[in-house]
């Protein structure tokens, strides 16, 4: 919002929203995530340009919502959501293809690494997007991530089901992290960066979880006006 | 469901007046493709074997940085993975027909073909061939789908020893062990662990063998030789089979597989139904796309091919067994046949982060992987193998390498829905976490129930401290084991948004967050 605002963008936020239903298609449950599909259609079907900072919602738009649709025998509903799809843009998506836009004016002077999730790297294909955002925020330090394009190991309802391969995956993450010495760890997707923030706050390591949305934002000096950790 | 129908006589042919039955799934209480133990616990047995995390860690990144390197050298990798898609759906769309035409290139050539609906019927008609071969011994190219069925222990239980002939099979089958790797059986092990089975195993080993790999080579190529030349049946299995002529094709690198189809009098090939290609302009994509895939290599050392008897050259009693056991069942779903058009390359088990850090044996099935996971509960029935759709973060790095093409990810978010689907239709009370799926549906289906329902876990500010939770309740314990989980803000997103936009257009109420 604070980002797309500054560039002079109007952002509405739609309350009727809830959830696009991608952890119920991913665990199995596409019937019960079908009012979730219709809902978001409805909702955002009256708008322009439709932004989400996670790329694996968009995924599970973009990929599966027509898909779901047309599985349960609803074509009017796989072609509304199709379109709306077509219309519904990750983040850095959103601003560097659609709005042109590199420099957001974003100030934010930490050691930061960017960890690329799954879904916005192979399923988005957001390439490099994120990381031209970030070089362009001045005071930043960014440090490449080892093995970046590996799973982190959340997976949705995987990190429960599967709990400890999801941490040994996870395990290789942190060990990733560490090894750049950065103090912030970011990506475009609140749920994976639940799972990396939860895996170093229990080890005690030192190192905050950061949205890409929130460092976009980010004006102030050090210390002042910086968001917490993430955990959404 | 459409009708296929892989074998002749299956009642969904058109003209039949049989009415469609169910194609059936691979039988119970024979060969290797289900597991003792759910996924979860045998990956979690898995995981604490720091030598095997080693084994598969080292192997996989040499494996993947080979693969990467010879595939970035062609400029028309795409074209040629859509055109190994495009062959594959193809084919599978009218499989009947190329196999009936394989069968008869292949009769015509002086072969004999055998229709084998399940793992029971393969292993008695190997069985019966070898006996009637008057032979007591068979030497064996490596192949997946003798492995599937179980074929050395049935031959084994009639009296007849199978020598696997592949140095990996070879330290698998000494090991008493299972393979793990569809290409590499032995990844799990390392040229230490090769040595001391050799040692324990091998009467002819020379005491003194170091764990140097060409040393290692040297025993196994001493020990095999002398089953070459005695051997009188070999069995293999097959790459592909090339319908307009007949033709069979073996693909390896060692060249024991070239002995094991030339040298006995007779030879027997269990191939899959799935694994016929219409002709020889199909073949020159695949032999494209394997090598690279697989090994890493621009092409295999030997690509065996023969086409019936051969009159003076070579076997002079010529088999093709080919195989059901579950493959009409994959072949019905027109979603989930995409697993049937795998060409066993095993680049996706080699970029898999899950496969790389549980290894093979946790899934329970000769084919591991994210492959497996796809394809051996279609074989079985997923109700036998339920906690492999599940075994994977849906990541797709196995989409992007695939040769073919393979949605992945999307059968395994298929194969979850046929298993959720099932399960409603056939127990008589919901599960749990379908309670919960429920109970989620009907929150999220609307604003002001969800905004109650974050309300209500806004109390989770309670559990924790210091900004985060330890310990959650089950079943999101097993979050809390090895994470700590975040404690809801004080201020949701909603309530920040009323008081920067609160004039407006958006949020009409500020109940909860997010």
């Amino acid at each position: 919002m604070t980002v797309l605002e500054r560039l002079g963008h109007e952002v509405v936020f739609p309350a009727e929203q809830t959830c696009c239903g991608q952890m119920h298609i991913n665990t199995g449950y596409q019937r019960a995530a079908l009012p979730l599909i219709r809902r978001y259609v409805d909702t955002f079907e009256p708008y322009e340009l439709i932004v989400a900072p996670s790329g694996s919602c968009v995924g599970s738009i973009g990929h599966q919502h027509a898909m779901v649709a047309r599985r349960h025998h609803d074509e009017d509903l796989a072609q509304r959501a199709q379109a709306v799809a077509a219309r519904t843009y990750e983040l850095s998506q959103l601003l560097v293809d659609v709005l042109g836009v590199e420099d957001v004016g974003a100030h934010y002077p930490h050691r930061v690494t960017y960890h690329p999730t799954c879904h916005s790297l192979r399923l988005l294909a957001v390439g490099d997007r994120p990381l031209r955002l970030l070089r362009r925020v001045s005071g930043i330090d960014l440090v490449p991530l080892p093995d970046a394009d590996v799973c982190c190991g959340f997976g949705g309802t995987f990190a429960v089901k599967n709990a400890d391969t999801s941490t040994a995956m996870l395990a290789d993450k942190m060990r990733n992290v560490l090894a750049t010495r950065a103090e912030v760890c970011t990506a475009g997707d609140s749920s994976c960066l639940m799972h990396i923030g939860g895996g170093l706050s229990r080890l005690r390591a030192g190192v905050k979880t950061v949205h890409l949305a929130e460092i976009l934002a980010s004006t102030a000096g050090a210390g002042q006006g910086a968001p917490a950790a993430v955990s959404r | 469901m459409t009708a296929f129908l892989g074998l002749p006589g299956w009642p969904g042919r058109p003209g039949s007046r049989r009415p469609p039955a169910e194609p059936a799934h691979a039988p119970r209480g024979v060969g290797h493709l289900r597991a003792a133990d759910p996924f979860p616990v045998a990956a979690r047995r898995a995981l604490a074997d720091a030598q095997l995390r080693r084994n598969l860690g080292k192997a996989t990144t040499t494996i993947r940085a080979k693969r990467a390197a010879v595939v970035s050298e062609l400029p028309d990798w795409e074209e040629l993975r859509a055109a190994g898609e495009a062959i594959k759906t193809a084919t599978m769309a009218d499989l009947d027909r190329h196999l009936e035409q394989l069968d008869a290139a292949v009769t015509a050539r002086g072969g004999t073909v055998h229709w084998a609906r399940d793992a029971i019927e393969a292993n008695n008609i190997v069985t019966a061939l070898v006996q009637a071969a008057g032979a007591t011994e068979v030497v064996k190219v490596k192949s997946l789908a003798t492995d599937e069925i179980g074929l050395n222990d049935a031959l084994a239980a009639a009296g007849i020893a199978a020598y696997e002939t592949d140095l990996a099979e070879l330290i698998v089958q000494l090991g008493h062990d299972r393979p793990s790797h569809v290409l590499v059986p032995a990844i799990h092990r390392n040229r230490s662990e090769i040595r001391d089975i050799f040692l324990r195993e091998m009467n002819d080993v020379s005491p003194d063998l170091t764990d140097d790999p060409a040393a290692l080579a040297e025993a196994a190529r001493q020990h095999l030789r002398r089953k070459f030349l005695s051997a009188t049946v070999g069995i293999s299995g097959a790459n592909f089979g090339v319908a307009e002529t007949g033709t069979l094709c073996v693909v390896e690198s060692e060249g024991n597989g070239r002995m094991c189809v030339t040298l006995p009098q007779t030879l027997i090939t269990v191939m899959g139904i799935e694994k016929v290609i219409p002709s020889w302009a199909d073949l020159g994509v695949f032999l494209q796309l394997l090598p690279r895939s697989s090994t890493g290599e621009r092409m295999n050392p030997y690509t065996s091919m023969w086409t019936g008897v051969t009159p003076g050259d070579g076997p002079q009693s010529v088999h093709l067994v080919l195989l059901d056991n579950g493959r009409t069942a994959a072949l019905a779903d027109p979603v989930g046949r995409a697993a049937l058009h795998c060409i066993r390359c095993s680049a996706c088990l080699n970029v898999c982060p899950v496969y790389e850090r549980t290894g093979g044996h946790a899934y329970g099935s000769v084919y591991p992987g994210p492959i497996g996971a796809v394809l051996s509960p279609q074989l079985t029935g997923i109700e036998d193998n339920a906690s492999l759709p599940y075994a994977s973060s849906l990541c797709g790095a196995c989409y992007d390498v695939c040769p073919v093409k393979i949605n992945i990810p999307e059968l395994l978010v298929h194969l979850r829905a046929r298993h959720v689907e099932e399960a409603r239709r056939t127990q008589r009370l919901p599960s749990a976490e379908a309670i919960t799926m429920a109970a989620a549906s009907y929150v999220l289906a609307d604003p002001g129930r969800l905004a109650a329902a974050q309300s209500a876990s806004r109390s989770g500010r309670l559990l924790g401290r210091r900004g985060r939770i330890t310990a959650l309740p089950p079943p999101l314990a097993a979050w809390t084991r090895a994470r700590d989980a975040p404690v809801p803000p004080p201020q949701t997103f909603r309530q920040w948004w009323q008081g920067h936009h609160g004039d407006d257009r958006g949020d009409r109420d500020d109940r909860g967050d997010q």
